[in-house]
């Protein structure tokens, strides 16, 4: 019906019909597909921030942004014009090469992990053999970045900001690392389409409950403390901290960090949406008395379950950002080295030994 | 071979990049500096392994190193270094003996590729199987020729033993300080 595999394959066919030299339709592919994702990224961002005012607003008795458009929905066009148009402050005594290298070093962590992301069926971007590994691996250069940031800007607040968020940051990709490695002994694969057809009949949180739920509130944690965000926020700490690691950025250069932050966020959810609740695979019940109850739930697009899911997640994270106070920084890493660490190790183990009886 | 293909160019701008970062890595006067260089090289090596397709050694070499050792090296100069603080001059004596110990490994490498003989593959501008994870972790855990459990095995153990190592030596240092 409403998929976009077809669409895809449609302009794929109308290029190589169209243009006879072979190496000239895959760059025009590719450009086309970095274009979109780009796009995407973008227009995610917008729609991110609009959402967290807005439920930031709620939260807090508030209105939010309401002035430009229909209840504020064009406020973050008009943000975003305004962050375009911002001086980019130059600042003496900073180490000049490290300060603009840095925030790029983030957005490339962030949008290299956004790039495997399937969005639907056959709809995504790189589908590698070893799609989740990958993405532990590329979404953990990000750290390297904030680092600099923090060091080069040449600031007591940046730099403990940076310090923090490192040690955050690596300690916390432990658990998220091993609580999706639990999840690929059930799936028995790292690539992430094989990951989500494996969910066709039954998401794999619903295929092995305990040991995979278990792993999946463990991953949304860790996952969302590794975006800075919420009670995890003490990379940035404003209160305390001014901004942490990016205070002395300003226009675009500050841009590249929040876009990196909100983007995080969705990228967080969406690993969930995918190895957890089965990515773009509609609800199914697997009894013979649900068949009219799976045929409607499949007629629902693909792409539409996938970002209905995240978006979903997406809600979970800011709504636990606007309830609960900030950590300190050693409740931060007694949680992970103490609780969170240990749990999902035995939880690995737990899996293993569910997937040596139950398949 | 065309010259201008996409494979020739793709590798030569890696290649660029990983020979430019590196002489800037080890010639830079500023150590974080030389840790980001460092940073971009590990990084195009990764993209090398990929544009062989071998997405493992990419996803290994990226979080492994771009993303394990190069955040150590970087935290360890943050808690280490007075920020700021410039390399010491290095010595003629030292350059003559690193200078000596390059061109040594590099006559190595040069010998060894050139004697290697390598088969020219003509269809390498086709699409290129990419390495199963299935056979990545059957030659890890087996036992069988061309397998290697044990060398897995005890390097883990050294690794066991590494962090062991290290808790003791930390906690040395802290009764020393009461």
């Amino acid at each position: 019906m409403l998929e976009l595999d077809k669409l895809v394959a449609l302009i794929q066919t109308f290029l190589s019909d169209n243009i006879q030299i072979e190496w000239l339709v895959k760059l025009i592919e590719y450009v086309l597909i970095g274009v979109c994702f780009l796009a995407l990224y973008a227009v995610l961002a917008l729609i991110l921030i609009l959402l967290e005012r807005k439920i930031c607003a709620y939260f807090q008795c508030r209105l939010g942004p309401t002035r430009v458009g229909p209840w504020g929905l064009i406020q973050p066009i008009a943000d975003m014009v305004k962050i375009l148009l911002k001086e980019i402050i130059r600042i003496d005594k900073t180490d000049k090469i490290l300060f603009k290298v840095a925030p790029f070093i983030v957005i490339m962590g962030s949008f290299c992990t956004f790039g495997a992301l399937q969005f639907g069926k056959g709809v995504g971007g790189v589908d590698f053999n070893v799609g989740l590994f990958y993405m532990i691996a590329i979404s953990s250069l990000g750290v390297v970045g904030i680092l600099l940031a923090g060091w080069a800007s040449n600031n007591k607040y940046t730099l403990i900001g940076a310090m923090r968020s490192g040690a955050q940051l690596v300690s916390y990709e432990l658990s998220a690392g091993i609580a999706l490695l639990t999840m690929v002994v059930l799936s028995g694969s790292l690539q992430l389409s094989d990951i989500i057809e494996g969910q066709a009949k039954a998401w794999y949180i619903f295929q092995a409950p305990i040991p995979a739920l278990i792993a999946f509130v463990i991953y949304l944690i860790a996952g969302h403390a590794e975006t800075n965000r919420g009670p995890f926020d003490l990379p940035e700490a404003e209160s305390e901290l001014t901004a942490g690691y990016h205070t002395e950025y300003s226009g675009i250069q500050f841009g590249f960090f929040y876009l990196a932050e909100y983007l995080n966020m969705f990228i967080i959810a969406a690993i969930a949406t995918m190895v957890f609740l089965g990515g773009y695979q509609p609800f199914q019940i697997n009894a013979d008395w649900a068949e009219g109850f799976n045929n409607i739930m499949a007629y629902i697009p693909t792409w539409a379950w996938f970002f209905g899911k995240v978006f979903g997640l997406v809600l979970l994270s800011l709504w636990v950002r606007w309830t609960f106070p900030r950590l300190r920084i050693d409740q931060l890493l007694k949680l992970e080295w103490k609780i969170l660490m240990p749990i999902s190790l035995v939880n690995l183990l737990f899996m293993t030994v569910w997937v040596l009886i139950f398949d | 071979m065309d010259l201008f293909s996409a494979n020739n160019i793709i590798f030569f701008l890696l290649a660029t990049i990983i020979l430019v970062f590196g002489f800037l890595s080890v010639t830079t006067t500023k150590i974080l500096r030389a840790a980001t260089y460092l940073f971009f090289v590990l990084f195009a090596i990764a993209g090398l392994y990929l544009f062989l397709s071998y997405e493992f050694l990419a996803a290994v070499q990226l979080s492994v190193y771009a993303g394990g050792i190069v955040v150590l090296f970087v935290f360890a100069i943050l808690l280490v270094k007075n920020l700021g603080e410039e390399t010491e001059k290095v010595s003629f004596q030292k350059k003559l003996v690193g200078g000596i110990a390059a061109f040594a490994g590099v006559v190595v490498t040069l010998i060894t590729a050139f004697n290697y003989g390598f088969i020219l593959n003509e269809t390498a501008d086709e699409a290129v199987e990419s390495v199963n994870m299935q056979a990545v972790g059957n030659a890890l855990m087996g036992v069988e020729k061309y397998q290697y459990l044990l060398p897995f095995e005890a390097s883990s153990i050294l690794l066991l033993a590494c962090i062991i190592g290290s808790v003791v030596v930390a906690q040395k240092n802290k009764e020393e300080k009461r």
